[in-house]
């Protein structure tokens, strides 16, 4: 019967989803319509890494026209508990700050009004009084004596610390020709969906139930973490999704805490909220990939077998342990050896948190920052012992017949043939790679080939983030495992079928791929299959793994429609059988007829026995109960708890990936161009191959922005500084350079379909692969991510031209990271050292000379309040600002300590001035200082923020000047600031 | 991010726009393409009370020649100068440096008199301004003026142009027989931000090299023909005086390295239109 059925499987049919998408009628969260009386929300977010919140005073805001409800940590604190966390740690989960914000961008109010417009009116109307807390955002530092706690409750930053042993590491590692190791940094990137989060919420309260609509997109235990923190049990927590959404790449799990915000603000209003993030806020504080330091070591034989590893792994969780974290540090427990036979492991876990956003699901979910360690790790030991990188992937490879394979760690690999996939890949672009190398570095360029291997788990086991607790506390917890998939199948009274999914997608073409599956099973053209994708969790059918992560589409959802189908097709041959007058077995289905084989006169239209059972269900053979709905539940019993030993089989699938890259570096501008880019994919059966393909150029893209372009980066003060996409930047089609895919296919023999994932591969072997071919291209050994420019130039610097003697003297290098904004500049004024002194204490002076000044207050001698709108050109805010003077040393030198603070953000920093007698009668004002600034104008006006501050001190000057010698403007001469 | 409550004036006509512009001072922003102020707008970077649209002003949007300059109006949008017939031989600098202006989109919308006035230290409009020793055309209700453009840009997004004061127009000196220009840049990503940005232009007894992004604002210097370790020890110098800034994007070293090598070869491929 095979031969038939499969037709529209495995071809790239046009996506059903493609016209609606293309023409703008996609029905994304914001074009959905709402009731009337909807109001909007904005949320007023913190501009401290780190501060106590004294108090928040709302009532100017709430008088405003069109203003419903302000809502604040405590108001969300008496209608909801804490978010329940996978750590077992009395850190307090608030999806709002209750009396402590512990990351810049973290929610600290939210005004409910008219319109978004009047929202955000209200939100620059209340005034939050915050004490500064010293802010920690290095994972390491976190661990670190005297680092500011931020969970007093919890006692430490470090939040978990688990060591695992698989095997004897210590004698492998003892009985080892060589050790070689390497230290990694890996940086913090997001997804950056096209579409930001979106909720829009109602509150019965006849009812006591919450009904949300939001782009989240599972995985659904996150229901159960929102139906406990909004106190309602789960059948009062309606959660729907949009029929489409713009993207996630894991990242819309994150929109979770703001469903428990938007819903309450809607029960305080009484009416419906709605509330659409903004690019800002979604860059500052939806969800980062965890930053991990890594350090990997290898017990390795002569020849460059590796007998064992030993993994140290900091995981930085940001501020607060957000479900389902630490679960990036866990998802790859299973396959911590990645594509190799090492049988020995010790491990040590340790989970910290910062004073930064909270992580979560980002497309290749913790994959990036193993595989960046191991790969780069291969590499390193061919280079050190002068061995060729692709034999010493080779040498350790797992054989080909020995899956399913047991790893160390407890991943049960079901399939793969590593070593023809690797030989296939080499075979027809390795030379051509060593021949354009061997070019370039004649002609004296830098050119490097990096490779990399990597076992791409896919539909994650439930249960592998309790790995994290201890045995005992897994008894005490109950076990937890499995990765149920569930699917529905109907058929209407005229014999159409319907699919419906909860696999939540964000644009992948589920619909597209279910439609061929079940048209397949039916012997129906693949567009006469209506599948429908929009999920209510108060209707459907649906589970705690249901959603859109672990690549777990292909193998498991479609799979669920391939099972439900099947069930009700086989029913069907049996009404078909009862009516033809034929054996159950001698029915087939193809061309939208049902019919038995071998008789062509026993055929019947696929609608008349579809149909069947809603018109005449009497007819209905022995056997058959009914052929209108059927719903299958696919749990693989491979997903097991993990054992009393630690062993986890993290994942159902394993794909394999091999690439290859050819990278030359431009020194002078540190520019990396990206030559040749194969990829070898693994994935099992292809159900689609042009998806498959785009979501293979979509991962290589996503990893390119993770190599050379993308970071969540902040100051060491915990100033946001990536919050625009002019600072946070992603790769466009231009910087994208087209690549080679190939494939080979060992079929999964754990899934319905023998399909495994492939949505998350490249963005876990393409940064290392890049990282690879710049270190050979460059011969350097530490390379962390992203590669920019700067970063790149340092690598292959030679020592600096110096400044020439004419010139000004050297200026002290900025420590790395260190982002501080540090100046000095001297103003001439004509008017002696005691007079400027005068003027510097006095009040009035001070109020006309400090730019933008509303108003002075003099609370002593050196301590002053004012009111002042700073900015450059366009750009300004209004700020409070406080200045004192110290170390004084009248007339000749101050110390001046300023902070402002405003909507547009905050701002500190100290400066010395210094008086000096010009020897004519006036004085040569002398300057250095240092500032940092943080909040929004942090987040948005990195590239500007060093001149900006540069102008307005240059500006306080230059009215001292001028103040100093008025009517002698000729005299003021030169005033400069220079940057140290 | 949404804009705070601002009021939208369109006006008819320039005397229209300067008269609002001397009623509310420093509250008024003129609006042309919107490319950078609606951003700043939407972010309540800035709050003006006022908005003047000058786009329906007639005869703003026609670039004309006046003699030796090129003089583009206010309402000329970016991608209409790059788009002008023979551009590339009337100012080639203008030629080879829009395209790395923003994106087709950007430049679409946004006008040339616009990138002028919003003064970023990375932009290429201010860059060949300066590069070109062109001309800024002001003016209020009281009075016209007309600045060189090194007088015009005094930092980073701050000018010498009063709060009753617009940009009338902008006007570049067309290209000159017997002189190179060149125009290069580097970027993160084509569209950004320049790192550095360079333009040179050659004559026959004078080197002329402005550059971008590295200090507050566009900087030009100018040298008699040099070449080899003079014109290394040049640019080594200017890069030094430029007094690179740092950021996420670069350091200041690679952007003086960029002075130092850009510079050179951009200086080269001008010398060589040249010859």
């Amino acid at each position: 019967m095979k031969a038939e059925t499969i037709s529209w499987t495995g071809q790239s049919v046009e996506r059903v989803e493609d016209a609606a998408l293309l023409t703008g009628r996609g029905r994304f969260i914001d074009d959905l319509g709402t009731r009337p009386g909807t109001l909007h929300a904005a949320i007023l977010r913190s501009p401290h890494a780190h501060a106590d919140i004294l108090s928040i005073e709302t009532k100017a805001a709430a008088a405003l026209p069109g203003v419903v409800a302000i809502v604040t940590g405590r108001d969300l604190a008496k209608l909801t508990t804490p978010m329940v966390a996978g750590l077992k740690i009395a850190a307090e989960n608030w999806p709002m700050a209750v009396e402590r914000v512990r990351y810049v961008g973290e929610p600290v109010a939210i005004a409910v009004a008219e319109s978004r417009y009047l929202a955000e009116d209200a939100l620059d109307a209340i005034e939050i009084t915050y004490k500064p807390l010293k802010a920690v955002v290095d994972p390491i530092a976190s661990m670190g004596e005297g680092a500011p706690v931020l969970h007093e409750k919890a006692g430490a930053n470090l939040v978990s610390d688990r060591r695992f042993r698989y095997g004897e590491p210590a004698a492998a590692f003892a009985a080892a020709a060589h050790t070689i190791s390497v230290s990694i940094a890996y940086p913090r990137n997001t997804g950056s969906p096209m579409e930001t989060f979106g909720v829009l919420a109602d509150y019965d309260p006849h009812e006591d139930v919450y009904d949300i609509l939001a782009n989240f997109q599972g995985p659904f235990s996150i229901h159960t973490v929102l139906a406990r923190a909004l106190k309602v049990p789960g059948n009062r927590l309606r959660l729907r999704m949009p029929p489409d959404s713009g993207g996630s790449f894991g990242v819309k799990q994150g929109v979770a805490p703001y469903a428990v915000l938007i819903g309450v603000a809607a029960r305080i209003a009484g009416r419906p909220v709605k509330w659409i993030e903004d690019r800002l806020e979604h860059l500052g504080a939806a969800v980062a990939a965890t930053n991990r330091v890594t350090t990997l070591k290898a017990a390795i034989s002569a020849q460059g077998r590796i007998s064992a590893l030993d993994w140290d792994q900091i995981e930085d969780c940001g501020a607060y342990p957000r479900a389902p974290e630490p679960a990036t540090l866990y998802r790859m427990h299973g396959n911590m050896t990645g594509a190799y036979d090492i049988r020995h492991v010790a491990m040590r876990n340790r989970v910290v948190l910062t004073n930064k956003a909270p992580t979560g699901l980002v497309r290749g979910f913790g994959g990036p920052q193993v595989y960046f360690a191991l790969e780069r790790l291969m590499q390193r030991i061919a280079v050190e012992l002068q061995l060729d990188p692709l034999d010493v992937i080779r040498r350790n490879l797992i054989p080909a017949d020995a899956f399913p394979y047991r790893t160390a760690t407890g991943a049960l690999y079901d399939s793969g043939d590593y070593q023809a996939a690797i030989e296939q890949a080499v075979a027809g672009h390795l030379a051509e790679l060593e021949q354009r190398r061997d070019a370039a570095r004649a002609a004296g360029r830098h050119y490097g080939i990096g490779f990399a291997a990597a076992v791409e788990p896919s539909v994650s086991n439930m249960g592998y983030i309790t790995t994290v607790l201890t045995a005992e506390e897994r008894r005490k917890a109950g076990p937890k495992n499995g990765a149920q998939a569930t699917a529905t199948v109907s058929i209407d009274p005229v014999g159409s079928v319907s699919v419906h999914v909860a696999s939540t997608p964000q644009g992948q073409g589920h619909r597209t791929v279910l439609a061929q599956v079940v048209a397949d099973i039916f012997g129906l053209p693949h567009r006469e299959i209506r599948v429908v994708a929009d999920l209510d969790t108060g209707k459907d059918a649906w589970s705690i793994a249901s959603g859109n992560y672990s690549s777990r589409f292909a193998a498991a959802v479609a799979g669920a429609a391939h099972l439900a189908a099947t069930r009700l097709r086989d029913k069907l041959a049996l009404i078909a059988a009862d009516q033809l007058k034929a054996k159950a077995g001698q029915i087939g289905f193809a061309g939208g007829a049902i019919f038995a084989k071998g008789h062509p006169d026993k055929t019947i239209p696929f609608g008349r026995i579809a149909a069947l059972c809603h018109w005449s269900p009497a007819l209905l053979p022995e056997g058959v109960d009914q052929t209108i709905r059927e719903t299958a539940f696919w749990a693989p019993p491979q997903l097991t708890a993990p054992s009393e030993g630690d062993e986890i089989n993290s994942s159902l699938c394993h794909g394999f990936i091999f690439d290859m890259a050819g990278v030359e570096v431009d020194p002078a501008n540190g520019k990396a161009r990206i030559d040749r880019y194969v990829t070898m994919h693994d994935c099992g059966r292809v159900l689609h191959p042009g998806m498959v393909e785009g979501q293979i150029r979509g991962g290589f893209a996503q990893a390119l922005g993770a190599t050379f372009y993308e970071e969540l980066a902040y100051a060491e003060d915990g100033a946001f500084l990536t919050g625009t996409f002019a600072d946070y930047l992603l790769p466009t089609a231009t910087e994208t350079p087209d690549i080679e895919i190939l494939h080979i296919e060992t079929p999964s023999p754990f899934t319905p379909l023998g399909t495994k994932g492939v949505g998350e591969g490249n963005c876990m072997s393409t940064p290392v692969c890049l990282a690879n071919a710049v270190a050979d291209a460059l011969g350097v050994s530490d390379i962390n991510l992203p590669l920019t420019p700067a970063r790149l130039a340092a690598l292959a610097a030679e020592p600096e031209p110096a400044r020439p003697a004419t010139s000004r003297a050297a200026a002290p290098a900025a420590r790395a990271g260190d982002r501080s904004l540090r100046g000095e500049g001297e103003a001439r004024v004509a008017a002696a050292p005691e007079a400027i002194w005068t003027m510097l204490l006095d009040v009035d002076t001070l109020a006309s000379i400090i730019p933008g000044c509303h108003g002075v207050q003099k609370l002593s001698e050196t301590h002053f309040k004012a009111d002042v709108t700073l900015g450059v050109g366009p750009v300004k805010g209004r700020y409070k600002a406080e200045i004192k003077l110290s170390d004084l040393d009248e007339p000749r030198a101050a110390t001046l300590t300023g902070s402002v603070s405003g909507a547009l953000g905050t701002g500190g920093g100290f400066g010395r001035v210094t008086l000096t007698p010009d020897g004519a009668g006036g004085t040569v004002i002398g300057y250095a200082y240092e500032a940092a600034v943080g909040g929004k104008v942090a987040a948005i006006g990195g590239r500007l923020l060093d001149g900006a501050a540069k102008a307005i001190i240059g500006q306080f000057f230059a009215a001292l000047a001028r103040k100093a010698s008025p009517g002698r403007p000729g005299l003021l001469a030169r005033l400069f600031g220079r940057r140290v | 991010m949404k804009p705070a409550p601002f009021d939208y004036l369109r006006v008819g006509s320039l005397d229209e726009a300067l008269a609002a512009l001397a009623e509310h001072g420093s509250e008024a922003r003129i609006i042309a393409g919107g490319q950078s102020l609606l951003p700043m707008l939407n972010m309540r970077l800035a709050k003006p009370a006022l908005l003047i649209d000058i786009m329906g002003v007639a005869g703003l949007g026609e670039v004309r020649r006046e003699g030796a300059m090129i003089v583009v109006p206010a309402g000329v949008r970016q991608a209409a100068l790059l788009q002008r017939p023979g551009l590339a031989s009337e100012q080639p600098l203008l030629a080879a440096a829009l395209p790395w202006l923003g994106h087709y989109q950007t430049r679409a919308r946004g006008t040339v008199c616009g990138s002028a006035a919003h003064a970023d230290p990375s932009a290429e409009i201010p860059l060949c301004l300066v590069a070109l020793d062109g001309e800024v055309r002001l003016r209020s209700r009281r009075k016209r003026r007309v600045l060189k453009a090194a007088d015009f840009f005094s930092g980073m997004m701050v000018t010498d142009k009063a709060d009753d004061e617009l940009i009338e127009a902008v006007a570049f000196p067309a290209a000159r027989p017997g002189t190179g220009y060149a125009f290069n840049e580097v970027a993160r990503r084509h569209g950004d931000f320049a790192i550095v940005g360079c333009a040179a232009m050659v004559e026959a007894g004078q080197i002329h090299l402005a550059v971008a992004g590295v200090a507050d604002k566009s900087e030009r210097r100018s040298w008699p023909r040099l070449d080899g370790s003079a014109l290394d020890d040049a640019l080594n110098a200017f890069a030094w005086e430029l007094d690179a800034r740092e950021d996420l994007h670069a350091s200041a070293r690679l952007r003086r390295d960029l002075v130092r090598t850009l510079g050179r070869s951009t200086i080269e491929e001008a010398g060589r239109c040249l010859a």
